[in-house]
């Protein structure tokens, strides 16, 4: 009997032994468990506070008659004006883009996914990667210097600021539809091609068909992803403050240039009792173009992902 | 009989596939070239922005100092075109790696509280939130660090310049409205911390079960099998993608832009205004009133930034290259 409870009491303190770790190790875990986890909850703090202060700031300016106005002959604190202007310009340039990047950028990514051997292949998927970090300035620096060889300096039109941003676009596209073909399994191409059907009309009626909803999701990503690139705009595209819808020809307002220009106009000066001016109503128009731009980018956002989730082949 | 009935009815379809099938055949051929075409335009494309650069940058690198110094504002006197570059690569690089030094280690703890620490049905929901942090552009960050981070900044650096004034980076006069380089690197530390996290993050989950069991086995505690496991497998990644943070910081124009109060100094002094300007934010401030050798000298600082830019990230791709060959995980 007395034997029994001993043998149990060595159980148990070997067990305890075992799971327990000394009081140091033990504390040393919890404290890093509290600092990891104090690494997420630090992060999410800008987060936070920059979706609070955008929304909550440039919620007053949204107005009807802000997001239909352009900004042409408003001067001073006069707070009539609107960002329609900066919306479109941006929608232009950025569809421009989109139709330069996403043609080239699935054809890449079909070359490296579908044909993709040797040193080219590799040089190309690696400088894929290098593209990704170029500078945005410097993309819009390329952009000018290419156009102006052809159109002299002080060059400025919206498809220059179209091509920078393709720049910046490209790699994305490509390294996210190259993901995305990678998953279209290997059985399907195989089972087209003893059917006798040629190798490009397998990519382009089988692999691509499947892969569509990756394809856009992809696309859509990457277009809000250069949505909010300013600087090269603003060097390739420089400023205006009227509507523009022609690409070829004439300055564009984009909406993220939109934002700076407004910011660094600070406060309009007002006179005592003049009507109609309000003095801080450039920061206003800032923060209302913010929140116009990124409720675009959170929608682009949002339709990829559901589109990834409802589109997608059923794989079992 | 029906074996011998078989064989002449398979002819016609062969004879068909022959004419049309093959893969090299007909448009097959068209389409590889095609393709393979538009995977030698990304090679064009990178070799033609670096060409363009040079070329439009040549004149300001070959004018004489007078030349430059009459064309270009803010032109310090008798200098060459290296000693006018060269604060400004300064403070790129000291911004750059401020932040650098900043987001890796929260960078590293959110990867691993994603990886190993979150409940994992939470996981990819939390990782989403952490990369939203990639989709708000530059200019909302430049906007939201004026506003409400510099303000908020402004005590902290006052507290550090008064007990770790010593300290040759927080030395100085504190600028009251704290548009100072150190508030540039925390908005630059927030804005790479969704590229180094997403890499990390990757990393850490290619660290083999087997692993990460046997810690667990010996008796480890949590934080020691990720020590002993997870962290010397991701070290080569958490380098590369590290690299890759500041390859983003380096570029980074708008929040700079708008936030730094511009000066031309080798200054370490990052609490004081008016001492460090980065390359890229010089460029968006002068470049859509320049003309003439302006713009070349512009472009040729442009150059500078897509040749450190280039460096950087073509050494962290080459970190990540090779370790996905000699890794222990495939």
């Amino acid at each position: 009997m007395s034997a029994d409870t001993s043998t149990m009491d060595a159980t148990e303190r070997t067990r305890a032994l075992l799971t327990t770790a000394e009081p140091r190790r033990r504390r040393t875990d919890r404290i890093m468990a509290v600092l990891i986890w104090g690494a997420f909850l630090l992060a999410m703090v800008p987060l936070v506070s920059l979706l609070w202060t955008v929304l909550f700031t440039g919620a007053g300016r949204i107005s009807i008659d802000f997001l239909t106005f352009s900004m042409r002959g408003i001067f001073g604190g006069d707070p009539s004006g609107g960002i329609y202007h900066a919306v479109t310009g941006t929608l232009i340039i950025t569809g421009c883009a989109t139709l330069i990047s996403v043609p080239i950028g699935i054809l890449v990514a079909i070359y490296l996914v579908e044909y993709g051997r040797g040193p080219l292949a590799r040089a190309v998927t690696f400088f894929v990667d290098v593209m990704t970090g170029i500078p945005s300035i410097v993309a819009g620096l390329f952009a000018v210097a290419l156009f102006t060889i052809f159109f002299g300096p002080g060059a400025r039109f919206g498809l220059i600021g179209a091509v920078a941003l393709s720049v910046l676009m490209i790699p994305v596209v490509v390294r996210s539809c190259e993901e995305m073909l990678k998953l279209v399994p290997n059985e399907l191409r195989e089972a087209a091609y003893a059917l006798g059907v040629p190798k490009w009309l397998t990519i382009v009626r089988i692999v691509l068909r499947t892969a569509v909803a990756g394809l856009t999701t992809s696309v859509l990503l990457a277009v809000a992803r250069v949505i909010g690139e300013t600087a090269p705009l603003l060097v390739a595209v420089g400023v205006t403050d009227s509507i523009n819808f022609d690409p070829s020809e004439g300055r564009m307002m984009t909406l993220p240039v939109f934002i700076y220009r407004q910011y660094s106009q600070g406060l309009a000066t007002c006179r005592e009792g003049q009507a109609n001016c309000v003095a801080d109503i450039a920061l206003q128009n800032a923060w209302g173009a913010a929140l116009t731009l990124i409720a675009i980018v959170m929608l682009l956002n949002i339709a990829g992902r559901l589109v990834n989730r409802w589109f997608a082949p059923k794989t079992r | 009989m029906t074996t011998t009935d078989s064989p002449p009815a398979p002819v016609a379809p062969v004879r068909r596939r022959r004419s049309s099938g093959d893969t090299e055949r007909g448009f097959s051929r068209t389409f590889r070239w095609i393709t393979t075409g538009a995977g030698a335009l990304i090679l064009a494309t990178l070799a033609a922005v670096a060409l363009f650069l040079i070329m439009r940058a040549w004149p300001a690198m070959t004018a004489s100092e007078a030349e430059l110094a009459a064309a270009v504002p803010r032109y310090p006197d008798d200098t060459s075109f290296i000693a006018y570059v060269g604060p400004l690569v300064f403070g790129t690089l000291l911004a750059a790696v401020l932040a650098l030094l900043l987001a890796t280690p929260v960078a590293m703890g959110i990867a691993l509280f994603i990886s190993h620490y979150a409940p994992r049905r939470l996981a990819q929901i939390l990782g989403y939130l952490v990369d939203l942090l990639a989709a708000i552009p530059s200019v909302v960050y430049g906007l939201w660090g004026v506003a409400v981070l510099a303000p908020m900044l402004s005590p902290v650096w006052l507290w550090l310049n008064e007990w770790f004034g010593w300290f040759p980076l927080f030395a100085g006069d504190v600028s009251p409205t704290a548009r100072t380089l150190a508030t540039v690197a925390v908005v630059l530390a927030v804005m790479i911390l969704p590229i180094i996290t997403a890499v990390s993050r990757e990393v850490f989950l290619q660290t083999p079960k087997l692993h990460e069991e046997a810690a667990l086995a010996l008796g480890a505690t949590r934080w020691e099998m990720v020590r002993t496991a997870v962290l010397p497998f991701g070290r080569s990644g958490v380098i590369s993608a590290a690299m890759l943070g500041l390859g983003r910081a380096l570029g980074e124009t708008m929040a700079v832009l708008m936030i730094l109060s511009p000066g031309f100094l080798y200054s370490f002094k990052i609490l004081q205004a008016a001492q460090q300007q980065t390359i890229a934010a010089y460029i968006a401030l002068d470049f859509p009133e320049a003309s003439g050798l302006a713009v070349n000298a512009l472009i040729a600082t442009g150059l500078a930034l897509f040749v450190i830019t280039l460096a950087v990230n073509m050494a962290a791709r080459a970190i990540v290259a090779r370790r996905k060959e000699f890794s222990g995980a495939n």
